[in-house]
């Protein structure tokens, strides 16, 4: 029998309804992997003895005849949620011993589907970076490396932790928070699944906001059925959240049909920008194969404003994350640092709970929302926002999905592209603009580079059509065959 | 009217804008459902939105929004079918999140019209230029320990519609009169409950003087927190003699923040404000534009209660009231109720007397409320049937009113009791009359020889030897046929 | 560099975050390279375009005014850093 590790989500649910093994089995199992595997740093908080608590209640549950659509089933969590009487960091240490008194919507909402919780998941602080690197806690290994070079690699960010703990078998699946790519970029570093959902698709309520008009949790898992089960089981409206659609969740398993004859595939030139690595093309180029072969039609479109969408990204983001951040003020909890007065209390508290990225970030939001800049900056990259959905929203008058590369990148080397954050950010170039529009982007794994590196291709759907998405995805995923696993993970 | 202060180098005319803060009456916050009862244990109404805490998100209240568009109605304004929440960023003990939900530049409601009603019967227009709604803050205590201030979040959250006014007030009584008829409307509509006390209404005075004759608005500044109409009509009067006395000496005025002290009766500059401000406003990204339907305006209009100036109108028409006893009687809604009872088929001008004379007399004398009053309103309106009746006299009729305030009994009850019923059996007045008439001879034959200032003497003496209960009319009648 | 010194001291104190003296400079440059970044926004026109504040094609949601939340106290001091008889604590302010 295959390790209970090596399962799909699909397999351990079906193993579990069939009794092969019990859910206290199954997160044993992990629990003994996530110990192993310590070094990859990919939690910031294991939770052992909740998750195998949780696992038999799960199995008392299935006893009854009671199970949920994620019975039973370990998976991570990424800090970025809080959960209730479990510790909560956001990787930043302002928030280093936070332990909120309430459990986020999305992560209750797969407690309720019956999944089993192993612990939280290292980020970028604040899931500001796309190394992971930004962590109070310390970057993530990725589990893979380059052929012959043991020099460890980041996993991409900000959800590096949750991309790591899904690719490295220790956790079936893990919840991931994506504002300009932080779900997508690890999933391409990773070799796995990660989908961003449409805006407005899973509850904001209870995660820690970066920048609230972008941010989207979503699954990353190790196959696009797995995406399409636990995305089912996170989604769904919250009156909580204003801003949450009041929209029945589909059956996204159902979508996966495997038919997606005479479907207009969107190839966007603008994603194709000089520069752009080999590697990348022809993996890219392979994708669109791929679609023809199963009957889909690829089609050239223009998404003219694309080029714009990071310096837009990079206004629009810091700008709500400095409003968003000023409730870590060392009042009402988190770090406080004593000053002789409120202010310079303030003052230190914030200079020594922030690291180096968050606080540059703050700055810069501070700064194109102040007095005199407001309309040069803000105000235009919100009308250059608009232009950039608009662009999406003309493609899909012609096309059903569009299809692009991930990340201009492999995973790259801890330490690169550190010296100069704007070399950091370009890594956003190809989501970006996918979470400007609000739209459902996937990444999975389309191969390898020639240094053995997985590489991911980005399916990017209309609002609220995540099934398409997923049934496309579904499709490349078999022509793919992606079986290829990081260093350290048997076969 | 025109106020005008008399410095050294001419005439000084005071430009006022007033910014009310009105807790809007709801039950829960404006985005959270914590209460928003006043006087509870610190922090016990408190939601972890309301604290800030990390993940939380907002969620409108739609009693809040119908209330601020009952407010923006009751003021003729225009209600803005869109409006957008935004955050004004900055950072205080007391506010939990480091940013203000409030609107900026599309609030709810936009230009209205206050009328004033000034003490001499007169009115005057004053204009509004918006009402938004934005959140409370929570509150700070600097007294309770030596080193700290101790912070208090139950305020937090609770919904405000602040009321701009246009700087169209020239004086500190315009400004006094504009708070009261801005409560009394707030009242009326059940939309705040106007308590200055408790804090539920705030004022801000943004006060520039100017040389009579100049177009232009000069450097105003901005006394915080002022909550008593008189503190305001204090401060503003303060305010206005400081910068005249500061342009006549040659100085400027630098545009700030003020508090007003009522214990010494001045303003000061308050420190922690001065640092300079930026607060960058953008729309609040948890939230989306607030779009109102037309059958939700449509229905809140058709819900209004007659308002102050209406009702005053109508005062006017139907009971003849004088305008400024029909401005007395509608500054409350309860108060013009209790007229309304008492007047209801009897004779106005004598129902308005009785209720702005000896009824409030009583109710001021007796520390009594129009809630709960001395005399129900079904009592007084009995009691002016017994006047009209001719049961009593006038006279009676304020002893029976006394008597009344301390027992609370009907009117007739007490007329029975202690046998006040007016005498108007033709015999027995006329035997009253022929009594006195007897009596004085001397006095008749005075009067008879043109001494007619007499006539009262005897009118006094029937009266007299009747403890009063004589209907007066017909005293009068048989004394001059007795005496003619 | 777009931003000077000065420009970057005011930014941090509106941010409520210390930076030493000795740092200003490093941090002018860094955040200099971002603001020269944004600034391509300003090659493209943005005649007649309306703001996009948020992607959703929704209005704002209205909640019934119950009283559904609050009276947790415990929870609310739960995390706070200095907290006494009911209250939060804070260094004094003068006001």
């Amino acid at each position: 029998m295959t390790r209970l590790t090596d399962l799909t989500m699909a397999q351990a649910r079906d193993g579990l309804a069939k009794g092969e093994f019990t859910s206290v089995e199954l997160t044993e199992a992990h629990v003994k992997a996530m110990e192993a595997a310590r070094g990859l740093n990919a939690y910031i908080t294991e939770t052992p003895d909740l998750a195998l608590e949780q696992a038999k209640a799960s199995d008392e549950r299935r006893r009854k005849g009671e199970a949920g659509a994620m019975e039973g089933l370990p998976v991570a969590i990424k800090d970025l949620f809080c959960t209730k009487g479990v510790r909560t960091t956001a990787a930043s240490k302002i928030l280093h011993d936070f332990t909120p008194p309430y459990e986020s919507t999305v992560s209750d909402n797969l407690l309720k589907a019956g999944a089993v919780s192993l612990g939280k998941t290292n980020l970028d602080e604040f899931a500001m970076g796309s190394s992971n690197m930004t962590s109070h806690f310390g970057g993530v290994t990725n589990p893979w490396k380059r052929r012959g070079d043991d020099s460890p690699l980041v996993p991409g960010g900000s959800s590096g932790g949750s991309a790591a703990a899904v690719a490295a078998r220790i956790a079936l699946g893990a919840t991931g928070t994506d504002t300009g790519g932080s779900i997508r970029q690890p999933a391409a570093f990773c070799g796995i699944v990660g989908i961003k959902p449409t805006y407005g698709r899973c509850s904001r309520w209870g995660t820690v906001a970066f920048a609230s008009s972008l941010d989207q949790a979503g699954p990353m898992t190790r196959t696009v059925r797995d995406a399409a089960i636990m995305l089912g089981a996170m989604a769904g409206h919250d009156p909580k959240d204003s801003t949450s659609a009041p929209m029945a969740v589909p059956d996204f398993e159902a979508a996966l049909t495997g038919d997606i004859r005479g479907l207009k595939v969107g190839i966007p030139k603008e994603y194709r920008p000089e520069g752009l690595s080999d590697e990348i093309a022809k993996v890219w180029e392979q994708g669109i194969e791929w679609l023809k072969a199963a009957g889909a039609e690829p089609v050239e479109i223009s998404l003219p404003h694309t080029k714009y969408a990071l310096a837009t990204y990079y206004i629009v983001a810091p700008a709500e994350a400095s409003s968003n951040l000023a409730r870590y003020d060392g009042v009402r909890f988190g770090l406080r640092v004593d000053g002789k007065s409120l202010d310079e209390m303030y003052a230190k508290t914030r200079a020594e709970g922030f690291g180096s990225e968050v606080k540059r970030r703050i700055m810069i939001g501070t700064y194109v929302l102040s007095a005199g800049y407001y309309d040069a900056y803000y105000a235009k990259a919100q009308k250059v926002r608009a232009l950039i959905a608009e662009d999406f929203r003309k493609a899909y008058e012609t096309v059903d999905v569009i299809l692009t590369p991930t990340a201009p990148s492999a995973a790259f080397g801890m330490g690169e592209k550190m010296d100069d954050p704007i070399t950091m950010y370009l890594n956003d170039v190809f989501t970006v603009p996918t979470s400007l529009a609000g739209l459902p982007g996937l990444s999975l794994p389309a191969g390898l580079n020639a240094e053995g590196l997985p590489l991911g291709l980005q399916l990017i759907g209309r609002p609220f059509d995540e099934e398409t998405v997923l049934k496309v995805a579904d499709v490349m995923e078999q022509a793919a065959g992606f079986t290829a696993r990081p260093a350290g993970v048997e076969g | 009217m025109s106020y005008i202060i008399q410095g050294e180098t001419g005439e000084w005319e005071v430009v006022i804008g007033l910014e009310v803060h009105a807790q809007v009456i709801s039950k829960s916050k404006l985005f959270s459902g914590a209460a928003t009862d006043f006087g509870s244990e610190p922090n016990t109404q408190v939601s972890f939105i309301d604290a800030g805490m990390p993940g939380m998100l907002p969620v409108i209240n739609e009693v809040c929004v119908e209330q601020a568009v009952r407010t923006g109605l009751g003021l003729k304004a225009q209600i803005n079918k869109t409006s957008v929440f935004a955050r004004k960023n900055y950072f205080y003990a007391d506010l939990p999140q480091g940013y203000q939900i409030s609107q900026y530049d599309q609030p709810i409601v936009g230009e209205g019209t206050i009328i004033l009603d000034m003490p001499d019967g007169s009115t005057r227009e004053v204009g509004i230029e918006r009402l938004h709604l934005e959140q409370d803050a929570g509150k700070s205590m600097h007294d309770q320990h030596p080193t700290k201030s101790y912070i208090d979040l139950n305020r937090s959250g609770v919904a405000l519609m602040e009321i701009v006014s246009k700087p169209d007030m020239r004086s500190p009584e315009e400004a006094g009169a504009y708070l009261k008829k801005l409560r009394s409307i707030l009242r009326y509509l059940g939309t705040c409950d106007g308590n200055m006390e408790e804090g539920s209404m705030r004022c801000d005075c943004n006060v520039s003087v100017r040389k009579k004759g100049e177009t232009g608005l000069r450097t105003r500044c901005e006394i915080k927190n002022v909550n008593s109409v008189r503190f305001v009509m204090q401060a503003i009067e303060h305010e206005a003699m400081r910068h005249v006395e500061i342009y006549e000496s040659g100085g400027d005025i630098k545009q700030e923040t003020r508090l007003f002290d009522p214990n010494k009766g001045e303003t000061r500059s308050m420190r922690s404000k001065e640092q300079a401000h930026d607060y960058r406003y953008f729309p609040d990204p948890d939230l989306l534009p607030l779009v109102l339907e037309d059958e939700l305006i449509e229905r809140i209009k058709a819900d209004l209660p007659e308002l102050p100036d209406e009702k005053k109108d109508r005062f006017i028409r139907d009971f003849k009231l004088s305008p400024y006893d029909a401005g007395v009687l509608v500054a409350d809604r309860a108060t013009a109720d209790f007229f309304e009872t008492v007047a209801s088929g009897r004779d106005a001008k004598m129902a308005a007397n009785w209720v702005m004379g000896d009824f409030f007399g009583a109710m001021n004398r007796l520390g009594r409320s129009i809630e709960n009053p001395p005399v129900t309103a079904e009592n007084l309106g009995k009691l002016l049937d017994l006047i009209a009746d001719n049961t009593i006299s006038g006279r009676i009729a304020k002893e029976v009113f006394e008597l009344m305030t301390e027992t609370g009994k009907d009117p007739s009850v007490i007329v029975e009791e202690k046998g006040l019923k007016q005498v108007t059996d033709t015999g027995a007045i006329e035997q009253a009359c022929q009594a006195v008439v007897d009596a004085n001879a001397d006095k008749v034959a005075e009067y008879k020889s043109g001494k007619d200032k007499l006539f009262g003497f005897f009118v006094g003496q029937v009266m007299k030897n009747t403890q009063g209960k004589a209907n007066p009319a017909m005293v009068n009648e048989i004394l001059k046929k007795l005496l003619a | 560099m777009s931003l000077d010194k000065a420009t970057v001291r005011t930014i941090a104190n509106l941010a409520r975050i210390e930076v030493p003296d000795e740092e200003l400079d490093h941090l002018a440059g860094e955040l200099s390279r971002i603001v020269d970044f944004v600034e391509q926004l300003s090659e493209v026109n943005t005649d007649g375009v309306a703001p996009m504040t948020s992607v959703a094609e929704m209005t704002l949601p209205r909640r019934q005014d119950v009283v559904s939340d609050g009276n947790c106290r415990d929870g609310v001091l739960a995390n706070a850093p200095d907290a006494d008889d009911g209250f939060f604590c804070v260094p004094k302010v003068v006001e």
